[in-house]
């Protein structure tokens, strides 16, 4: 790779780099060998009683269980369908709230605009809690609502960009077509803006997936409040590490293929009309 | 009302809580993620690669997952460091937000990197300036320069995910707002509003800086 901040390597540089690189890699396998190590040897709990390394079979022999397996995956389901229709409202909120501050009215948009303050600089925990114990509304519902007002508001403000970064002739062309105001919005303005912004929508939608994790504080049961919580209480906490990794794992899975995804639609450049 | 203004020396006390994690887990993600970001783009293939999966890891990862690491698994492994629970608490919280906002960190000032005018890389490395030099002296003082408004966008971020250390037993606003919430179920609104209202002191004037400064940078260039 060549880059405009370094000249292209010479042989004393190639060897720099190179030595610069083995040490590097050194210093990573040291650090996977120390932990390895670390994770290896058996331990003593606070009682006293020594309990094996954490590559000892004992740690992880709880995965032949069923119950273990259909656990998990209600706790994917709770994290998948509560992010699957918080990311659905979103949208819908997003593209009225762009419309609203897009707005030519100021008795619309300033409004908007202070709601979408607000609504930007409050904890998404904090609207979780809000609105379980003002609204009532159950665990599932406080998680969903407070993921959708949140995300929605920022893609709100992404598809605002999107609509403003158009050149102004595609609003002209629309209007002096015979259009309405609204109609060139969402036949003329709205298409373009939305594809130009789909790598950072799809960005922000990776954000809601992992928020969903914050649906402890309602104790709702997503991934991490039965695999990281409950699971350990259940079975002992000789498998909290054990279910740690089941968890960063599915969340990874997950989060990458999401990323990916991103990145395949930001490269794939759609044709536009 | 009354329970807000009864508990008036516990909001601040709170609300300084939440200001100490901000800014000490702020600066640390701040150092952190420069150096994730020259790792980034330095010419050595490993720092890249050592940098660029440091990236793709932890942005996958929720916060709570890493706060759970910090708080919960690091103890199980290493121990406590030799201290009691709740300042180890407090100091897991603060290592955990510093790791979960230095990537964005990075990216930001990756970007800013990639958005210096080739010219002056150029012009650097022509008299004579090596990549340490170049980047140290010529660019990223620019980039710096053209990420404040992102970075302050990271800010707020990090502003609102202390709250979430009130999953450790943390004593910041969510946890006031949570346990006052509790105590008085018959005045949560105002109890919570009150809450609101501290994030808000932090978060909007934040959000108007990064503003103002993102419609200056706009006309210079």
């Amino acid at each position: 790779m060549t880059s405009v901040l370094y000249d292209a390597p010479g042989p004393k540089a190639r060897r720099l780099s190179r030595i610069i690189s083995v040490l590097t890699a050194l210093v990573v396998i040291a650090a996977l060998a120390g932990l390895i190590w670390t994770l290896a040897a058996p331990r003593t709990t606070v009682s006293g009683a020594e309990l094996p390394g954490y590559f000892d079979a004992t740690r992880w022999n709880i995965f032949d269980r069923e119950a273990v397996w259909i656990a998990i995956g209600r706790g994917v389901w709770g994290t998948l369908s509560a992010a699957g229709v918080a990311a659905v409202l979103a949208l819908a909120f997003g593209v009225v709230l762009s419309l609203l501050r897009a707005s030519e009215l100021p008795a619309v948009r300033i409004p908007t605009t202070i709601v979408l303050e607000f609504i930007r600089g409050v904890p998404v925990l904090l609207m979780m809690l809000f609105i379980l114990l003002v609204a009532g509304s159950g665990a599932y519902w406080a998680v969903v609502g407070a993921l959708a007002l949140y995300n929605g508001a920022i893609i709100g403000e992404a598809l605002r960009a999107g609509i403003r970064s158009l050149p102004r002739g595609q609003r002209e062309a629309g209007l002096s077509l015979g259009l309405s105001g609204l109609r060139t919005r969402f036949l003329i303005e709205f298409p373009q803006a939305f594809r130009q912004m789909l790598p950072i929508i799809i960005a922000q939608l990776v954000v809601l997936l992992k928020d969903t994790s914050l649906g402890y504080v309602v104790a709702y049961p997503e991934i991490l409040f039965i695999v990281g919580g409950n699971m350990p209480d259940s079975y002992g906490s000789r498998y909290q590490f054990t279910f740690f990794v089941v968890t960063i794992a599915i969340y990874l899975a997950i989060n990458l293929a999401v990323s990916a995804l991103a990145r395949f639609m930001s490269r794939r450049r759609i044709p536009l009309g | 009302m009354d329970v807000v203004l009864a508990n008036f020396p516990a909001y601040i006390d709170a609300f300084l809580t939440t200001l100490r994690l901000l800014v000490v887990a702020g600066l640390a993600a701040f150092i952190i993620g420069t150096v994730v970001a020259a790792m980034r783009v330095s010419p050595v293939a490993a720092l890249r690669a050592v940098s660029a999966t440091y990236t793709e890891l932890i942005r996958n990862t929720p916060l709570t997952l890493v706060l759970f690491f910090c708080a919960a698994v690091v103890p199980n492994l290493f121990g406590t460091f030799g201290m009691s629970l709740n300042p180890y608490y407090l100091a897991a919280a603060t290592v955990a937000l510093a790791i979960y906002t230095s990537p964005f960190v990075a990216e930001a000032l990756r970007s800013g990197i990639n958005g210096v005018p080739v010219g002056q890389a150029e012009a650097a490395r022509s008299v004579g300036l090596g990549f340490g030099q170049t980047l140290t002296t010529v660019v990223l003082p620019q980039a710096f320069r053209m990420v404040v408004p992102p970075l302050i966008n990271v800010v707020i971020a990090l502003t609102k995910n202390t709250s979430v250390a009130a999953g450790f037993g943390v004593g910041e606003l969510f946890l006031l707002g949570r346990r006052l919430a509790n105590a008085n179920g018959n005045a949560v609104i105002p109890i919570l509003l009150g809450v609101v209202t501290f994030y808000l002191i932090i978060t909007i004037p934040l959000g108007l800086i990064a503003n103002r400064i993102e419609k200056k940078v706009a006309v210079l260039r």
